[in-house]
């Protein structure tokens, strides 16, 4: 059973990120799920931007922007305060892209999730470095073209899974959530904010303006990476019970590559080689969740 | 009480009589004793603080900048190759305005490996807003540190207590510990002007165009500017209840002095030494001891050096390309003065090389029969370059 998504918003409609920006919507449907008593925690991303300039904000929380690489510290900092001072209600939660994640972000939340920090920490993944104008990171997915791996550069690596990576720190709770499903992210969320310790939350979040792409079509391109096995939807327990939450219908990569400028140069040979790399890593998936 | 302190143990005396509620630390040689003795209070509950082992010290100032946010004392230490790892979040400490309180031990930058003395690390972060106070001794360790939590929250500006490598920090030196209620009566509980809120959510730290920038950036100089005179109020203070006080910086037997031997740290302490046999002998010559390193005491440098015919800046650091680091700022606070004197600029004890007695002679004697420096900056007890490196295997 699905939550009901409360009407209540904890973002003013005066942000400004780009039409049809996945990570506003994410950030929406997370505030929804965190209500009030939250203080957040933004390193730099496209967030820093997206969240307002001085003396404004879109946030109605308590927000603090950090360097880039902070996200896992200065949030136990923040818990570490709140502890003292006997504040336990609050959530923690730090808001950072896949770049302040995935790289450059990683030993700090490494070093969180180890030490099992009381928080909340929710990646929204575009696959690049945005803010800087579309530079690969570690999450940019094979194939990709970026300002980094132009013309026949394009990234030939595979994306780093960042979810088994902190489930191998055996994580209370780990999940991955999509924009294009809105009340999973939310029941997630949810689920997330009741549990103690350490909790990441890795969220697809299409980009319009990196991924080359009509703004209208940025929900509908997240829905797909789901339904072609690109990005699963699942869940984690204690680094260890595996739930998988969405079983597609094996709709094919191509055509979700087909959609994107990011992909174009791709020639059949490639999608076909990205078909099987995608089915592969399903079957590792459903191996782990006990299903194969 | 008086007891035997290991300097670094000075240092975390003070934390735990400042009640610092959020520590972060990371271990480096020479200043894990402090973190180490603090590991200890807040094990034994004799310090009430939430201590975060994190993974670098760029996390260690991190975490502090998100604990200090949200409105409690905060406190870490470090050295050298931490401090210069920490730089980034050092603007951001200052830059949002967080009084939180670093010990740092001097300690030389690699290559190559050097765990000894020497004050490159901690000025080549002069510029980053923190405010710098050098220490001489095992006391005002102690009485420094419980100073910088009271300044830092006074200005709302960082604070580093800053100590030389071994000399100072490994050691033992007879301590008068203050009592728990004095230091209450002295720095009272932190009461943020802004924290982290959800009953007044606002944003901390966000985007700052060029029309708002600039406004805030003047506005950690006015701190800076305002610290001057707030740390002389502070030790006034401090001086009621305890007894003691430094000074921002500290004049020795410069009223008739022809020449003045500027020094910072534990060379003041070899220095004073120096300076009693000459004086036996009759020579005119004192000591201007520089506590306070950033806000740089501009005036009182030059009410007390513009009296003598020359000084004698002693440096144990370097800035390549320039020189020593205390000359260079010496040389800029006399520079609008008619009557200056003429400023030599010594490098002295780089990577903990022995600084004694004899040297410092070598020194002013150097100072006294010159009427100008030979060199820009004069590199003393160098070996001679035909001199092999000492044999280590003997
Ligand atoms: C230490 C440091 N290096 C580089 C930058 C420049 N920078 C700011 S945001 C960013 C990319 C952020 O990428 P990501 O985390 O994926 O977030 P996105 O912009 O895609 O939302 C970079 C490289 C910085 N702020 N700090
Ligand atoms: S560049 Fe992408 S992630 Fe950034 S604001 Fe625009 S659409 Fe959103
Ligand atoms: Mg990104």
């Amino acid at each position: 059973m699905q939550p009901e998504v409360p009407d209540r918003d904890y973002m003013f409609p005066g942000h400004v990120g780009c039409p049809g920006c996945g990570a506003a919507i994410a950030m929406r449907f997370l505030l929804k799920a965190l209500g009030e008593k939250t203080v957040m925690v933004i390193p730099a991303c496209c967030w820093s931007i997206i969240a307002g300039a001085y003396p404004q904000s879109a946030l109605k929380i308590p927000v603090l922007h950090t360097a880039f690489e902070t996200g896992g510290a200065v949030a136990s900092g923040v818990r570490a305060a709140l502890d003292m001072k006997g504040d336990t209600e609050t959530t923690v939660v730090t808001w950072a892209g896949d770049g302040g994640t995935f790289d450059i972000g990683f030993q700090a939340l490494s070093g969180a999730v180890e030490r099992n920090e009381d928080f909340l920490y929710v990646c929204y993944d575009n696959e690049a470095y945005m803010n800087t104008g579309i530079q690969r990171s570690s999450s940019t997915p094979y194939g990709a073209w970026t300002t980094t791996t132009p013309g026949r550069d394009w990234k030939k690596m595979r994306k780093k899974n960042i979810v088994e990576a902190l489930v191998a720190h055996r994580i209370p709770y780990a999940a991955t959530a999509s924009i294009a499903f809105p009340e999973d992210l939310f029941r997630k969320v949810a689920k997330a904010k009741a549990i103690k310790g350490a909790r990441f939350i890795h969220i697809f979040a299409s980009c319009p303006t990196g991924w080359r792409i009509p703004s209208e079509i940025s929900v509908k391109i997240a829905r797909m990476a789901v339904q072609t096995n690109i990005f699963p939807l699942y869940e984690v327990e204690d680094g260890l019970r595996y739930t998988i939450n969405f079983f597609p219908k094996g709709y094919l990569v191509k055509e979700y590559f087909r959609l994107q400028g990011r992909f174009k140069h791709l020639t059949e040979k490639d999608l076909d080689q990205i078909q099987s790399m995608v089915e592969e890593d399903w079957k590792l998936l459903l191996r782990k969740a006990g299903l194969s | 009480m008086k007891r035997v302190l290991e300097g670094s143990h000075s240092v975390a005396e003070a934390v735990r009589l400042a009640k610092a509620e959020v520590i972060a630390a990371y271990p480096i040689t020479p200043q894990t004793h402090i973190v180490e003795r603090l590991s200890d209070f807040c094990a034994d509950g004799s310090l009430n603080a939430r201590y975060l082992r994190v993974e670098s010290e760029h996390s260690a100032m991190a975490a502090l900048i998100g604990a200090s946010s949200a409105g409690v004392r905060t406190f870490t230490a470090t050295s050298s190759q931490g401090l210069a790892l920490m730089h980034e979040v050092l603007h951001w400490a200052s830059g949002a305005r967080l009084p939180i309180v670093l010990a740092e031990v001097n300690r030389a930058l690699a290559p190559g490996w050097n765990i000894w003395t020497d004050q490159t690390d901690s000025l080549a972060q002069r510029d980053t807003g923190w405010i710098q106070l050098y220490c001489e001794t095992g006391q005002e360790v102690l009485d420094t540190t419980l100073q910088a939590f009271r300044l830092a929250e006074n200005v709302s500006l960082p604070v580093m207590v800053v100590l030389d490598a071994f000399y100072l920090s490994h050691t033992y030196e007879p301590v008068d510990v203050p009592d728990q209620e004095q230091v209450d009566r002295f720095l009272p509980p932190f009461t943020p002007r802004f924290m982290l809120d959800t009953e007044r959510p606002c944003a901390f730290n966000q985007m700052a165009p060029p029309d708002v920038y600039m406004e805030m950036r003047r506005s950690i100089q006015e701190g800076m500017e305002e610290a001057l005179g707030r740390f002389a109020e502070m030790e006034d203070e401090f001086k009621k209840i305890f007894g003691r006080s430094y000074g921002a910086v500290e004049p020795i037997a410069c009223e008739d002095a022809e020449i003045i031997l500027v020094t910072s740290g534990t060379m003041s302490s070899t220095c004073r030494q120096l300076v009693k046999e000459l004086r036996s002998r009759g020579e005119k010559v004192g000591i201007l001891k520089i506590k306070l390193f950033r806000p740089f005491p501009a005036e009182s440098i030059r009410r007390r050096l513009k009296t003598a015919r020359k000084a004698a800046v002693i440096d144990r650091n370097f800035s390549f390309g320039s020189g020593g680091i205390f000359a260079g700022e010496v040389k800029a606070a006399l520079c609008d003065i008619p009557e200056r004197p003429v400023v030599f600029s010594f490098i002295a004890g780089l990577g903990g090389r022995d600084v004694t007695v004899g040297d410092l002679e070598n020194i002013y004697m150097q100072t006294k029969n010159h009427d100008v420096p030979q060199q820009e900056s004069i590199w003393t007890g160098l070996r001679p370059a035909s001199a092999p490196a000492p044999d280590l295997k003997r």
